[in-house]
C-alpha cells in the first residue's frame, strides 16, 4: 500500500510540474506541444549532473540537479519561443519537431559520452545510481522524493504568481485577448516569451523527476513515453487552473502507479489481467477524461494563434 | 507580363522547392557540425556515408539491391506522409498516424500469421485497422472537441500495447520477434510482379512501391479535382465559413481522419507484408515511421507529388545513417537531421512572406524609378 502511495505521489509530481508548465505557456497564448521534448532534455541535464556529482552531499546534489534540469529545459524551450513567437510558425509543427529532436539529440549526446569513456559502450544509458539516494527522504519503509516537495512548493508558487501578481494577470491577458493587452501597454511577445520559458523550466524538472521515479539508469532512446502529452491531458482536465491541475495530477498519477505495483495486491493479481492493460490505463483514462471535459473547455481564447498587431 | 517582371522566385511552386532545398541544406549543415563536434577526423566521411546510402556498395548489382531496400521502406513512409498531409489539408494534425500505422501492422500480421489469410485480405485489414483507430480520433474531435494531437498520442500508446499483446501469440519462441511470413504463410506475402528482377532479385520489392506512388497521385486528384477535396480544403482554410456555406464539417472531420488512418494503416501493410521486417512484441516505443511522415509531408511542400520525393529523401538519409561506424557516430544523426528539417519547415511560411515582400518592394522601386525617369 505504501508503495502505491509512494509511486502515486512521484508520478503525480511529474504530471503536476509538466502540466503547470503547459498551463503557463497556454495562458500566455502559446500551445506547448513540445513539453515531451523539454522533459527529455531536462532529464538529460539532470541525469548528467547526477552522474558527475556521484556521491556528493545530498543538499548539493538536489540543488545542482534541479538547477541544471531547469536550465536545460528553459534553453530547449527557446526553440519554441523563437519559432512560434518571433517567426509566427505553426505551433503544432514546431512542438512535434522539438519532441523528435529531443530524443535524437539526447541519444547522440549520451552515446558520444559513453563512447568517449569506453569505446565498446554503444548504449544510450546514463547511470545515476550513485547519487540517487540523495533525492529521497526515508521514513521507515516509506520513501518520499524531494521532487514531490519541490512540486508542491511550485504548485503553490504558480497559483500565487498566476492569480495574485501583476505579472500573472498580464500573462493571462495575453492568452485571452492579446490585442486588448497590447492596447494597454503590455508587451505581448515579451509575456509570451515569459510563459514559454516558465514552461521550459517546469518541464525540465518534470523530466528529471520522471526518470528518477523508479530506476537508477535511463535509456534515452526511449524518450519519456508520452508523459508530456499525459500532462497536457491533466492540464485540460484541470481546466488550466493550478489547484485543479494538482488534483487531476493525483488521479492520473494513481493510475500510472498501479502499473508499477499492481502485482503487489492480491486481489488485483487474482484478476489475472495482463500487465499491458495496466500500462495502457493512464492513456485510456485520459482519453475518457478528455472526451468528457473538452466540450466546455476553458482554454485561453487566443492560444495557438500567433500575435499579429494588424488583426482585430 | 506581370509574372515576368516579378521574376522566377515569385512563382509559388519555385518558392516551395527553394525553401525545401534550403531546409535540407541547413539540416545537413547542422548534422555535419554535430558530427564535427563528436569526432572531427571522420566527420566529412561520415556525412558523405549518410548521403551515399546504398552507393556505399562497390558493385552495380549490390547498389540496385540496396536501392530496392530503401524503396521498400519509402513506400510505408510515403503512405504515412500522405495520411498526415490529407488530414492537414482539413486543418487536422494527424500525429496519430504513428499509431494508425501500428494498428495496420498488428492487423496485417495477425491475419497473416494467426489466421493464415492471403495477402489481399491482410492488406485490406491493415487499412481498416488504421481507419478504425483514426475514427476514434475523429469522433472525439467532432463531437467532444478533443484536441486531435493529444488523443492521437494517447491512441498511439494504446495501439502499441494492444498490438504487442495481440501478436504475442505468433512470436518466435526464442526471440521477441513475430515468426516470419515466408515460413508460416507465404500466401500472405505481397506479390512481386517481376519487380524484384529489376533490383537484383531483391524479394522484398513488391507491388507496394508502385501502389504507394499511385496512392499519392490519387490523393492529388481527390484534393484538387473533386468536390469532396474542395470541401476538405475549404474546411481547412476557414472552418466557420465552410460550415456557413453548407458543408458538413463534423462529417468531413471524421471522414478525413478515417481516410488518413486507412492510408497510414495500408502503409504498415505495405512494409510488414513484404516480410522485410518482423514485429518485436516487446518494443516499448511507437515506431518512427509515422513521425518521419511529418518530416516528409512538410518537406514535400504539402503537395502529394513533392511528398514522393521528400519521402524518398528522408528514407534515404535514414537508411544511410545505418552505415555509420557505430563505435564513432550514433546512427541517430539521421533522425536529428530529419527533426531539424521539420523544425525549419515551421519557418517556411515566414520565409515565403519575406520573399514576396522583398519581390514586391523591388518591383515597386523599379516602377517608381521608371515613372520618375519618364517625368523628367
Amino acid at each position: 500500500m505504501s508503495l502505491l502511495i509512494q509511486y502515486t505521489l512521484i508520478f503525480a509530481s511529474v504530471l503536476m510540474l509538466v502540466a503547470l508548465g503547459g498551463c503557463f505557456s497556454e495562458h500566455s497564448g502559446v500551445i506547448n506541444l513540445g513539453l515531451e521534448g523539454i522533459m527529455v532534455i531536462g532529464a538529460l541535464g539532470g541525469a548528467l549532473a547526477m552522474k558527475y556529482l556521484g556521491a556528493a552531499p545530498a543538499a548539493i546534489v538536489i540543488i545542482v540537479v534541479v538547477l541544471v534540469s531547469m536550465a536545460f529545459g528553459m534553453l530547449y524551450s527557446c526553440l519554441l519561443g523563437v519559432a512560434s513567437i518571433n517567426f509566427k510558425a505553426d505551433q503544432t509543427l514546431i512542438g512535434t519537431a522539438m519532441n523528435m529532436l529531443s530524443v535524437a539529440l539526447a541519444t547522440i549526446i549520451v552515446k558520444s559520452i559513453n563512447l568517449s569513456e569506453d569505446p565498446d559502450n554503444v548504449s544510450s544509458i546514463v547511470d545515476y545510481g550513485s547519487s540517487k539516494k540523495s533525492l529521497i527522504m526515508t521514513f521507515g519503509t516509506f520513501q518520499l522524493s524531494w521532487f514531490t516537495v519541490i512540486a508542491v512548493v511550485l504548485l503553490i508558487a504558480s497559483y500565487v504568481l498566476m492569480y495574485k501578481t501583476r505579472f500573472g494577470l498580464r500573462l493571462m491577458a495575453c492568452g485571452e485577448h492579446p490585442q486588448a493587452a497590447d492596447s494597454v501597454g503590455i508587451n505581448v511577445n515579451k509575456m509570451r516569451w515569459a510563459g514559454v520559458l516558465i514552461s521550459g523550466l517546469l518541464g525540465g524538472i518534470g523530466g528529471i523527476t520522471y526518470i528518477t521515479a523508479g530506476v537508477s539508469a535511463w535509456k534515452f532512446e526511449t524518450g519519456v513515453a508520452g508523459f508530456g502529452f499525459l500532462a497536457l491531458a491533466v492540464m485540460i482536465f484541470g481546466q488550466w487552473k493550478p489547484l485543479n491541475i494538482g488534483l487531476a495530477a493525483l488521479l492520473f498519477g494513481f493510475f500510472r502507479a498501479l502499473s508499477n505495483v499492481y502485482s503487489g495486491f492480491d486481489f488485483l493479481a487474482a484478476l489475472n489481467i495482463p500487465g499491458t492493460v495496466y500500462n495502457m490505463m493512464p492513456y485510456i483514462i485520459s482519453l475518457v477524461v478528455l472526451a468528457l471535459t473538452s466540450k466546455n473547455s476553458r482554454a485561453p481564447k487566443a492560444e495557438g494563434i500567433p500575435y499579429d498587431k494588424g488583426t482585430r | 507580363m506581370k509574372k515576368k517582371q516579378l521574376g522566377i522566385l515569385a512563382i509559388p511552386e519555385v518558392q516551395t522547392i527553394v525553401s525545401s532545398l534550403l531546409c535540407i541544406l541547413v539540416g545537413l549543415v547542422i548534422g555535419y557540425i554535430v558530427l564535427l563536434i563528436i569526432n572531427p577526423a571522420g566527420a566529412t566521411e561520415a556525412i558523405i556515408t549518410v548521403l551515399k546510402n546504398y552507393f556505399n556498395y562497390p558493385s552495380g548489382p549490390a547498389i540496385m539491391k540496396y536501392l530496392g531496400n530503401t524503396l521498400v521502406k519509402t513506400a510505408p513512409l510515403l503512405m504515412c506522409a500522405l495520411s498526415i498531409q490529407f488530414c492537414y489539408k482539413t486543418g487536422l494534425f494527424n500525429i496519430g498516424a504513428a499509431g494508425q500505422y501500428v494498428a495496420g501492422a498488428g492487423a496485417s500480421l495477425f491475419l497473416a500469421l494467426q489466421l493464415g489469410m492471403p495477402w489481399y485480405v491482410c492488406l485490406i485489414a491493415s487499412g481498416l485497422a488504421g481507419a478504425a483507430l483514426a475514427f476514434i480520433v475523429g469522433v472525439l474531435k467532432a463531437y467532444a472537441n478533443v484536441n486531435e494531437v493529444i488523443s492521437g498520442i494517447m491512441l498511439n500508446w494504446i495501439g502499441l500495447y494492444t498490438v504487442n499483446m495481440l501478436l504475442t501469440g505468433v512470436k518466435e519462441t526464442a526471440s521477441p520477434y513475430t515468426v516470419t511470413i515466408a515460413s508460416t504463410n507465404p500466401t500472405a506475402l505481397l506479390p512481386n510482379m517481376g519487380l524484384d528482377k529489376l533490383f537484383t532479385n531483391n524479394k522484398y520489392v513488391t507491388i507496394a512501391i508502385p501502389l504507394a506512388i499511385i496512392t499519392a497521385i490519387v490523393i492529388w486528384v481527390i484534393l484538387n479535382k473533386t468536390v469532396f477535396g474542395y470541401e476538405l480544403q475549404a474546411t481547412g482554410f476557414n472552418k466557420d465559413a465552410a460550415k456557413y456555406s453548407g458543408m458538413k464539417e463534423k462529417k468531413n472531420i471524421i471522414l478525413t481522419l478515417v481516410i488518413g488512418g486507412a492510408l497510414a494503416g495500408f502503409g504498415a501493410g505495405f512494409l510488414y507484408l513484404t516480410g522485410y521486417e518482423q514485429w518485436s512484441v516487446t518494443q516499448s516505443a511507437v515506431p518512427d515511421m509515422g513521425f518521419n511522415g511529418i518530416a516528409a509531408t512538410f518537406l514535400g511542400g504539402l503537395h502529394p507529388i513533392g511528398t514522393i520525393f521528400a519521402s524518398y529523401f528522408i528514407q534515404h538519409i535514414t537508411s544511410g545513417g545505418a552505415y555509420l561506424d557505430k563505435n564513432i557516430y550514433p546512427s541517430q544523426i539521421s533522425d536529428l537531421i530529419s527533426a531539424i528539417i521539420i523544425y525549419l519547415c515551421g519557418f517556411v511560411l515566414f520565409f515565403k512572406l519575406f520573399l514576396n515582400k522583398r519581390i514586391r518592394q523591388r518591383v515597386e522601386n523599379a516602377n517608381a524609378a521608371k515613372e520618375g525617369g519618364e517625368k523628367k
